[in-house]
């Protein structure tokens, strides 16, 4: 327990953990663009900022430019336009490394996202050596036991698990660094409904107990508002909203944020028998 | 007489029940639900249903449909009833689509084989079945290939296959769960409308309780293999009866909870 950032080099005032709107973000894109080579722009003009605490929604659907959005908040490429910042500054190739200790994420679907020919305590250690902590054994046992699995998860294999449970799995090799925000593209939708539930529940303990903060990409609306204080609506590359959640999912200025609302399946919305 | 009637339907990988004494019926214009999570067993009962249970799986019990044994009748039999009695839509459409025939063709083939059309006839088909999904620029589409289509315009193009033929039972196995949410909604509401339109009987196969809520009007709740409570869907989310269906229900709700929280907030 502990991993508070170590300070970079040119930081304002950065550790201020729970900080309301107005202080400075864990982590922030600043007027982001981003065009793939030759294309028209995946992104134009995003702000958006992580505060510690409180959880944030990337809301919308295939081609509205989540993922790339995603990828340059985690240092995969580089916006084209504007500026992805850490704890108040640029982040730059030199802070790469610190900036993957506060940052870890979690994919869509647990079948692809952990290798098959490794051990699992291989997996949850990866983090680990990356961050030249070393592979130790007390760390990745503390972190499937923060995921709920027992520490002879370690010696087995990825085909032994189900769904849910190899995504408890990536959970753990994602926090077992004690990062700060946890950037989760999709976690739960490859999921039957009742794990859905059970790895939600997780996230928002984790969230609660390790002063993590979740990045959610996510086009499941009820997910969203059972995770996320903050909720910003991506369509085609452009934020066309973005509020506290009660405020952008109970009263839905822009129409495309009213048109994802009314196509939720809800149970309350039965046909006549 | 029942369109279809399943009765102690068991399907076995080795020694392994992977369906286990299914029963149920669908009688014309029927809307029937199978709800179940991963392993339940309910997309292996829609390929018995449509007689197209992979090799190496043995199934027993009785499945009827139209009056043929899809079980034990001979593959010329089973054959002659897909297409004009029962059709199946799969969650992924690039399952049904062949990837290097483009979209027209594909479902210019059973109106071919089975209605027998040819020339303009066919052509004028191909493009009623288009509108139908409500594709409209039916010309560009039936010149696409699959991977040139967005994935809701290929399941439409899915579905419009399916019932070119106009079956009387369509099967339906997670035909949303890879689609975007409005996409899906849309794709929801075009099943419901061809359904009552055309009268067709639909069994409609998904995890997700609240999208068969949407469809659906009699269901039937699956899990390892077997059926474990049945009814009205309106009933079995109001008074849940088997544990299992309740999990399923409350799971449901805390979503639908937590959204109707921040209208409230």
């Amino acid at each position: 327990m502990t991993d508070t950032p170590t300070s970079p080099s040119t930081p304002p005032a950065a550790a201020t953990g729970g900080a309301p709107a107005g202080a400075v973000p864990l982590v922030a894109a600043d007027g982001v663009g981003f065009s793939y080579r030759g294309g028209t722009p995946a992104l134009t003009d995003v702000s958006l900022a992580v505060h510690a605490g409180r959880n944030v929604a990337l809301v919308g659907e295939s081609g509205a430019g989540k993922s790339t959005l995603l990828r340059l908040l985690l240092g995969l490429a580089r916006p084209t336009t504007g500026t992805i910042t850490f704890a108040g500054a640029p982040l730059t190739r030199g802070r790469l490394r610190d900036y993957r200790r506060t940052v870890q994420a979690v994919f869509q679907d647990p079948y692809s996202s952990l290798d098959p020919r490794h051990k699992i305590g291989r997996i949850v250690a990866e983090p680990l050596r990356g961050l030249g902590l070393g592979a130790d054994p007390a760390r990745v046992t503390e972190a499937l036991d923060a995921v709920g699995l027992p520490a002879d998860t370690a010696s087995r294999y990825p085909h032994e698990f189900s769904g849910g449970q190899r995504q408890r799995i990536a959970i753990a090799r994602a926090i077992v660094g004690h990062p700060k925000v946890l950037l989760a593209d999709e976690p739960v939708s490859a999921l039957d409904l009742t794990t859905r539930v059970r790895i939600v529940d997780l996230l928002a303990s984790l969230g609660a107990e390790r002063d993590l903060t979740i990045m959610l990409v996510s086009h499941d609306l009820g997910v969203v508002a059972e995770l996320c204080e903050h909720t910003a609506v991506l369509e085609h590359g452009r934020l066309v909203e973005q509020g506290d959640t009660s405020q952008v999912l109970g009263r839905p200025s822009h129409p495309y944020t009213r048109r994802l609302l009314a196509s939720v399946p809800r149970l309350s919305a039965q046909p006549p028998a | 007489m029942s369109l279809l009637s399943v009765s102690g339907l068991t399907i076995r990988s080795g020694d392994t029940k992977l369906v286990d004494d299914v029963s149920f019926t669908v009688g014309p214009g029927d809307r029937v639900g199978l709800i179940g999570e991963s392993g339940s067993g309910k997309s292996l009962t829609a390929l018995a249903v449509t007689g197209l249970l992979p090799p190496g799986l043995t199934a027993t019990g009785e499945v009827r449909l139209d009056g043929v044994d899809m079980i034990g009748a001979p593959e010329r039999q089973r054959t002659a009833v897909r297409g004009p009695v029962a059709a199946i839509v799969f969650q992924e459409p690039l399952t049904a689509l062949n990837p290097l025939m483009r979209a027209g063709r594909q479902i210019a083939e059973p109106l071919r084989r089975i209605r027998g059309l040819r020339g303009p006839a066919l052509r004028s088909a191909v493009n009623e079945a288009l509108r139908e999904v409500l594709l409209d620029d039916t010309e560009r589409i039936a010149r696409s290939y699959p991977h040139q289509l967005s994935g809701g315009q290929r399941q439409r193009v899915a579905i419009a296959m399916a019932i070119a033929c106009r079956p009387r039972l369509l099967v339906a196995d997670e035909p949303t769960t890879a689609l975007d949410v409005t996409v899906q909604a849309e794709i929801l509401d075009l099943l419901d409308r061809l359904a009552t339109a055309h009268g067709t009987a639909l069994v409609f196969i998904t995890h997700d309780l609240p999208v068969a809520a949407r469809v659906v009007r009699d269901t039937h709740v699956m899990r390892n293999g077997r059926i474990v409570e049945s009814g009205p869907i309106g009933a079995l989310i109001d008074h849940p009866g088997h544990p299992y269906t309740r999990t399923l229900v409350d799971s449901a709700r805390r979503f639908d909870a937590a959204l109707e929280r921040t209208a409230r907030d």
